[in-house]
């Protein structure tokens, strides 16, 4: 097997339009993923039987389906009656809402592991509800999952290649793209190589989170 | 060590005149099949310090709980200064209270737990702050003057930046007794508050609680182990046995001549 540099030098404009969109998919899925599932943690913590049926229906059904399918009927399905949307979109929205339903779960942990005399305290200083959520249950709960959800992150980044399905092309859609045409397999390389240079600096960083955060 | 002056000048809440504050009026409270409380009839004066004293499971943690609205009686109605904690009147009629009524009512009572409870992400500034600022709406600084001086008061001054990990026991069970106050209730709760602390530091906080109850007006309602200190603050004193009184008096009568078997009984096997 030959190493050519000039595969390599030939492949940079695509591999650098992929991994824009790589990170674009990680930054805004994470946003969406991160945020989302918190919503959906708070919503199964209701006393209302119509928030938290539809919610644990709706979650359940994401996480035990697959992430292809739903980009699949993102992308297909919803403009039929829905707004059309570009493949980008499509998937960062794909990715988030999916691992939305695993973060809920990270979060709903993380919200149970909170002592209980934690609420009795926020009940006895008559703290309203917001209140008791937003300054005393998930500084403390979201502290003890951090790293947890920073293992989401590098799960999301490592399933991002399957927006290339509806032609968002990640870098390793554009990596495929590139050896498919040229018939050479640097470009695949240069990939994998780039996974490993997001991933790893991103649970180091992970790490010294958790090492601050949980103490 | 000297009482916020404040706790007993402006009181916004009715001045102390020895009426009833609160009345539990046939109060049942289950645990599945377990009935803890048995339609329990008791009232307590303002301005009184009554201790709870009985064997464990005799309901006197029940009753704070209820009065916390931790717990909701199966049957029965409580009443906080004339209005009703667990119920409200609408077109005359009683119905279950709402959250919105529950918090009003409920902001005349402070409680300490017994595993003090403090929040773990809050100096003890801002533990003690938190509630009068978002919940009674007072201006920051305000607050944080006032939090100041209840430190002072419980001997913790210089603790104000301290987080609750970085305190002992007994310095945590002060800062929560200054948070309790700082919402500046008419009633104040204490569940065990010296039970979870190691010997040496339970003096520290019974002479805070001493302090208060020496100095201010508040209502005190204790269940406590520490018979020296119920002695020592009790106007009235209350024995349970399973879920009902069986005997109330002054502290004096209650544990110099207990009239009742099982008072006697229990009371010479905790001193």
């Amino acid at each position: 097997m030959n190493w050519d540099w000039q595969v390599v030098d030939d492949f940079m404009p695509k591999f650098w339009d992929g991994v824009l969109v790589t990170l674009q998919a990680l930054g805004w899925g994470t946003l969406i993923a991160f945020s989302l599932g918190l919503v959906w943690a708070i919503a199964l913590r209701s006393d209302q039987k119509w928030i938290t049926w539809p919610v644990a229906a709706v979650t359940e059904f994401i996480r035990n389906t697959p992430l292809l399918v739903q980009l699949f009927f993102l992308f297909y399905v919803v403009p039929e009656w829905g707004p059309t949307m570009s493949p980008l979109t499509t998937g960062i929205i794909g990715l988030g809402l999916h691992y939305s339903t695993y973060t809920a779960e990270v979060y709903r942990a993380g919200i149970e592991g909170v002592p209980v005399g934690q609420w009795e305290a926020a009940t006895a200083l008559s703290l309203s509800k917001r209140r008791t959520w937003t300054a005393v249950i998930l500084p403390q709960a979201i502290r003890r999952v951090i790293p947890a959800l920073g293992n989401y992150v590098v799960a999301m980044l490592k399933d991002s290649p399957m927006i290339s399905a509806i032609g968002a092309l990640d870098m390793l859609g554009e990596g495929r793209a590139f050896s498919d045409t040229t018939f050479t397999t640097e470009a695949l390389t240069v990939v994998g190589v780039a996974f490993i240079v997001i991933a790893y600096p991103a649970s180091l960083l992970l790490r010294a989170l958790e090492r601050r955060l949980v103490r | 060590m000297s009482a916020d002056q404040n706790l007993t000048k402006d009181q916004s809440n009715p001045a102390v005149d020895g009426k009833e504050l609160i009345r539990f009026d046939k109060v049942t409270k289950r645990f599945g099949s377990n009935v803890v409380l048995d339609e329990l009839d008791f009232s307590v004066n303002s301005g009184k310090h009554v201790t709870l004293i009985g064997p464990s499971g005799s309901g006197k943690t029940t009753i704070l709980r209820l009065l916390m609205t931790l717990l909701k009686p199966e049957e029965g109605t409580i009443r906080v200064g004339g209005k009703y904690l667990t119920h409200e009147e609408r077109n005359g009629k009683l119905v279950k209270a709402g959250e919105k009524h529950i918090r009003e009512v409920r902001k005349n009572i402070g409680m300490v737990f017994q595993q003090f409870n403090l929040f773990p992400n809050m100096s003890a500034l801002r533990n003690i702050t938190e509630a009068p600022v978002s919940v009674l709406g007072l201006p920051k600084d305000e607050a944080e003057e006032r939090a100041r001086e209840l430190l002072d008061m419980v001997g913790l001054g210089d603790k104000t930046d301290a987080y609750p990990t970085q305190l002992s026991g007994g310095q945590q069970q002060r800062v929560a007794i200054a948070r309790a106050l700082a919402m500046r209730p008419q009633v104040l709760l204490l569940d065990e508050v010296t039970s979870a602390l190691d010997p040496e530091l339970v003096a520290g906080v019974l002479d805070v609680l001493r302090d208060i109850a020496h100095t201010t007006d508040i209502t005190m309602l204790c269940v406590t182990h520490e018979m020296g200190f119920a002695r020592d603050i009790s106007d009235q004193v209350l024995m349970f046995d399973s879920g009902r009184v069986i005997e109330s008096g002054t502290a004096e009568k209650m544990f110099n001549e207990p009239e009742h078997e099982r008072t006697r009984e229990f009371l010479s096997a905790v001193l």
